[in-house]
């Protein structure tokens, strides 16, 4: 299990150390940093100034420490358009993401998990055959125009919903939050449902596909000879079998909802990182994109890390095993 | 051999209905983005076809709608189905040297990791590791955005196509390296390789022309379906800006275009290539589903 673990932390922390190394690097291939901040009508002498201040006069190994130091203590420097630190915008936006985020994973697994096991316990039922075409369709629908079909049903036709923004927000601390007004709420729905659809649709597929297995295994066919109740069976010893695989879905899903993210909040304008990240890509803000480099490798490898760590928990075969067997 | 194929493929396609239709759909496509500049009534690329006063036309159908644009015009009055068919062919054409970028890097990478194992074998399959943390399309969209950032104006909308190529590629080929890896990686043991090797055939020799042949069906098939993810990722690209510019739309510029104007009640311009895109994947999809289980059923 230690080793096991070590291996993983090694892998881990190679993966944010190349990452980290391709943010770094930005900086120096694209533009100039001191033009970039202090605009083309600077005196040479401010620009010095701020020249030594960013340690660009060190040596490239000097800077590459800087950058990580910085970004250890959350410094990511200046964003070029805003004129703002790295950190403060994110840490603006990043609440209406997590929010999005978190509400569209509830919804996905909520009702991706039950429905791929009724379409696995029942596969003869109409609502299986419905559910299994409309996931051919949903693979086949982009998220984009997902959204988009929705803002023109709900939005445009019936002017039930609104297409863009957060709402009203209401501020925690540092934290703004939409859930709780009503204007936050509604503008929460179509981002949040258009964000879930696509996964609705692979959470099923996947929990159905493992459900219909483990549902064909001996112990399960024992257990019915055993004279043990459907129900029981079903929900006591094949449910806890699929446990591993709708972790991974759930780790995987994250993934897809940051990567999505970025699609819905930029159909919706949702004020949250993912426009932050095309703004700046659009407008060549390379500390910003760097810092979202960084922010979204160590989430997607603290992602993977937590789903390797439960992986263990719940299948106690993969404690002593050197290799893992990934989905 | 060869028709021995043919005539299995041919029954086994007869079963499945999905397959004929997304078939047909396919054939359908490939006919009007062929024809596409006889059949289409405006050429989007040439400005001087279009006329101002026939702008936001609704379909023929509705009330205000022209018999000559059954599905409406845009801002410009150029003919909603010629945008289509040309963004069809923009869409077409980038989903498939994406995927044939992925296909031979990853399996030259994937056969030589595969074959002579040791430091290569790590060294890709480290860097396939690190690509698969990220989420493709997220990948793509940095890979790409990033790389138009150090172009000037005039550099990037002359290499558009290719950066969305090349970052859609790129992005991809782990797919194709693992499979072809765990697939070499079998061949290498048996005795065709063994026997190879005896009459003098060196590495190289053996895995072109002894290994590749064997691998090749399953990444053909893979190949099939990704079509369909790099037509999706390159409309998503577009949609976001990063993808293919106006002056040469895909069926996701032609969806961005048309999103501004939907507010405004113009939902044509939207709805039609938005539902071109969904009937082309799912149709390229029923095919590579059927091709999957056709030519290699282990990959189900």
């Amino acid at each position: 299990m230690i080793g096991f673990l070590m291996r993983r932390l090694g892998h881990a922390a190679a993966v944010v150390l190349v990452v980290s190394v391709i943010a770094f690097s930005l900086s120096n291939l694209i533009g100039d940093p001191v033009a970039s901040i202090l605009g083309l009508n600077a005196t040479p002498s401010d620009q010095a100034a701020l020249r030594e201040r960013l340690h660009l006069n060190d040596p490239v190994a000097l800077r590459y420490l800087h950058f990580v130091e910085g970004a250890l203590h959350g410094r990511f420097g200046t964003s070029y358009t805003a004129q703002r630190p790295v950190a403060e915008l994110v840490a603006e936006r990043f609440p209406a993401t997590m929010e999005l985020s978190l509400v569209a994973l509830v919804i996905s697994v909520g009702l991706g998990v039950p429905l791929g096991l009724y379409a696995a316990v029942r596969p003869r039922s109409r609502l299986a055959a419905l559910l299994m075409s409309l996931s051919v369709i949903g693979v086949a629908l982009p998220t984009f125009v997902f959204a988009i079909l929705a803002i023109t049903v709900f939005s445009v036709a019936l002017g039930w919903l609104p297409s863009f923004g957060r709402g009203q927000v209401v501020q925690l601390g540092w934290w703004s939050t939409g859930l709780l007004t009503r204007s936050g709420l509604l503008s929460l729905i179509l981002p949040a449902i258009s964000l879930a659809a696509g996964q609705i649709a692979l959470v099923a597929r996947l929990v159905r596909a493992e459900m219909v297995e483990v549902l064909r295994a001996d112990f399960i066919r024992f257990a019915r000879a055993r004279g043990i109740p459907a129900r029981l069976i079903t929900f006591s010893h094949a449910l806890r079998n699929t446990m591993v695989p709708i972790i991974t879905v759930s780790g995987i899903q994250l993934g897809f909802l940051v990567a999505f993210g970025v699609v819905v909040e930029q159909v919706f304008q949702w004020p949250g990182l993912g426009t932050l990240l095309i703004q700046a890509l659009g407008s060549a803000d390379v500390p910003l994109i760097s810092a979202y480099l960084l922010l979204a490798a160590s989430l997607f490898v603290a992602i993977n890390l937590i789903v390797d760590l439960l992986y263990a928990v719940v299948d106690p075969r993969l404690r002593t095993g050197g290799q893992l067997a990934r989905a | 051999m060869t028709a021995l194929l043919h005539t299995e493929l041919a029954r086994s396609l007869r079963r499945s209905p999905w397959a004929m239709a997304g078939g047909l759909v396919l054939l359908v496509i490939l006919f009007g983005v062929a024809l596409a500049p006889w059949l289409a009534r405006s050429n989007p690329y040439d400005l001087a076809s279009l006329d101002l006063l026939d702008s936001h036309l609704p379909p023929s159908w509705l009330p205000g709608g022209d018999p000559r644009f059954w599905l409406g015009t845009d801002g410009q009055g150029a003919d909603i189905l010629s945008l289509i068919l040309y963004g069809l062919r923009a869409s077409l054409l980038v989903g498939v040297l994406a995927v044939t970028v992925s296909v031979v890097l990853g399996t030259t990478l994937g056969i030589r990791a595969g074959f002579t194992g040791g430091w290569v074998d790590a060294l890709v399959m480290r860097v396939a590791d690190v690509q698969f943390t990220f989420p493709a399309i997220l990948l793509a969209l940095l890979i790409g955005g990033i790389s138009r950032m150090a172009l000037d104006e005039q550099a990037r909308a002359a290499s558009a196509l290719a950066l969305v190529v090349i970052s859609l590629g790129v992005a991809h080929w782990p797919h194709f390296a693992r499979l072809v890896r765990g697939a070499t990686m079998v061949e290498r043991g048996r005795d065709y390789v063994a026997a190879a090797r005896l009459i003098g055939h060196g590495s190289v020799r053996i895995m072109t022309q002894s290994i590749l042949p064997n691998v090749l069906n399953a990444v053909f098939v893979l190949a099939t379906l990704d079509i369909a993810f790099a037509i999706m990722g390159e409309a998503t690209l577009s949609f976001l800006g990063f993808g293919l510019p106006p002056t040469q739309p895909s069926l996701g510029t032609l969806i961005r275009l048309g999103y501004g104007n939907l507010f405004s009640g113009e939902w044509w311009e939207v709805i039609f290539p938005s539902l071109t895109l969904v009937i082309l994947v799912m149709a390229i999809n029923a095919v590579g589903d059927w091709l999957r289980d056709a030519l290699n059923p282990r990959l189900r």
